[in-house]
């Protein structure tokens, strides 16, 4: 039994989401046209994500200063984003420690 | 002029032992085996700390509510709330409560996330004798580094002080400074200053410039023998002559008066002499919102629309648990921004379009960390 407890111990459940890492792309309403993010990744997510960026750049064109790229930096993830003329393509890649 | 720090130099001996056997661990992981293990093994360490344990998260947060801790241990894989959401709530109610991470995921990618979040330490579940011991021995240090709060508190000090009472007392040390994201070093050996460095001057050139900040926070390390002598000044020639520069350069005096974006001398203009930088804007911290600018024709709309991104993208990355946002940069063809949030509020800085993306970033670091000092 002791064996059995071994091999279907948590070790081999992984619950914990990994950062995702990928690109995908979303049309001038919001709706996600392609994506090369995992399945598992939810796509209310990519939605959501999708939704402040596209607001990032309508805030950008109301506040007169148009902007075509964004950069936005967390200690474990880099979100960067084009716009697509209303639309955009948004990349995230996790970012691992410096080495020493 | 004033220099914050968490003094590391410990004399041994002085912790009373009522202190340290106040310690107080919670340990959190879902797998029953390995509490009852480790409830036992942390107990059973010379400074005795009283250990909790919680199978869930939680409950591990209903009992850091009820009661003060000095050291979560939490797992990172486990059902419902996860170690990582743990650590997101901890971190942020408890700021000055240590966190270890112990897991058995081998993956860099989680060890980023919960450094990026503010842990302490992380650690891969022991998996032999070694790996145990080397994990209850800094468990150890951790918790004598809590207990031992009489010679590891917080000091507000000039930096000319601080280095006039090292050499003084004819200590060998290594000064380490922080100002935002500069960091300088200065090595005092049997009290002379020897060499110091920044990121880009080293020996008298660093010393002066590090000498010319006005606050940030410094560490006091052991002293490294056989450091390779750079400055042979004395170091009373070197104050006296940094005071001299300071005086000269009316920096030795912290204005209290209001930043006034239209006089020549305000910070906010001071910040217009980093290279590329076209116009700057600042939204004062709450309640106040205060805006001010400089070079900016559209300071409310820009400032509106610096708000809600960082709020949004702040918002985002406690969603996503990527960690506390750093930095928003945004490119164009005709001019670059850059927004950082801060304890002293917004920042968001116009560049010309010529800068890289790459030197966007590293120059607004620099201009952050200038702000902010």
């Amino acid at each position: 039994m002791a064996v059995l407890k071994k091999f279907f111990s948590k070790g081999n459940r992984m619950r914990l989401t990994k950062l995702p890492s990928g690109a995908f792309a979303l049309d001038r309403d919001g709706h996600v046209i392609v994506s090369t993010l995992p399945g598992s990744f939810p796509e209310a997510q990519m939605r959501e994500i999708g939704q402040r960026v596209l607001e990032f750049f309508r805030g950008a064109q109301t506040a007169q200063v148009p902007m075509q790229e964004l950069n936005v930096y967390y200690p474990s993830l880099k979100l960067t984003a084009r716009n697509l003329r209303g639309g955009a393509i948004i990349f995230l890649a996790p970012q691992s420690l410096p080495k020493n | 002029m004033a220099f914050k720090t968490v003094r590391r130099r410990i004399v041994k001996n002085m912790g009373s032992d009522a202190n340290i056997a106040r310690a107080k661990i919670m340990l959190v992981d879902d797998d029953q085996d390995f509490l009852e293990v480790y409830w036992e093994i942390l107990k059973g360490i010379p400074i005795a700390p009283e250990v909790h344990t919680a199978s869930t998260g939680a409950r591990a947060l209903a009992l850091l509510e009820s009661e003060p801790f000095n050291l979560l241990i939490v797992d990172l894989n486990m059902p419902k709330m996860d170690g990582l959401q743990v650590i997101a709530i901890a971190r942020r109610k408890y700021p000055r409560l240590r966190i270890v991470v112990w897991t058995a995921i081998a993956d860099e990618q989680f060890r980023a996330r919960a450094y990026g979040m503010g842990v302490d330490q992380y650690w891969q579940k022991p998996g032999s004798d070694d790996d145990r011991k080397h994990f209850i021995e800094s468990i150890e240090t951790l918790l004598q580094h809590e207990a031992q709060g009489g010679f590891r508190g917080v000091q507000s000090k000039s930096l000319v002080d601080l280095i006039q009472l090292e050499c003084l007392s004819q200590n060998s040390t290594l000064l380490r400074i922080s100002n935002g994201t500069l960091n300088g070093k200065i090595w005092i050996e049997s009290g002379e200053v020897v060499d110091a460095e920044t990121s880009d001057l080293k020996g008298e050139a660093a010393f002066r410039a590090i000498l010319g900040w006005k606050a940030g926070n410094f560490e006091l390390l052991p002293g490294v023998d056989g450091r390779e002598r750079t400055i042979f000044s004395s170091y009373h020639a070197l104050l006296l002559e940094v005071a001299q520069a300071l005086d000269e350069a009316g920096g030795g005096v912290t204005p209290l008066t209001p930043i006034d974006p239209d006089a020549p001398t305000s910070p906010l203009m001071a910040l217009t002499r980093f290279s590329g930088v076209q116009w700057v804007l600042s939204v004062g911290a709450a309640p106040k919102f205060n805006v001010q600018s400089w070079g900016l024709e559209t300071p409310d709309q820009v400032s509106d629309w610096a708000t809600e991104s960082l709020k949004s993208f702040a918002e985002l990355g406690d969603k996503l648990q990527a960690g506390p946002l750093q930095q928003i940069t945004a490119m164009s063809a005709s001019n670059h921004v850059a927004f950082a949030d801060s304890i002293k509020g917004e920042l968001c800085v116009g560049f010309r379009s010529t800068l890289k993306s790459d030197e966007v970033r590293e120059s607004m670091r620099n201009i952050l960390a200038k702000w902010l000092s």
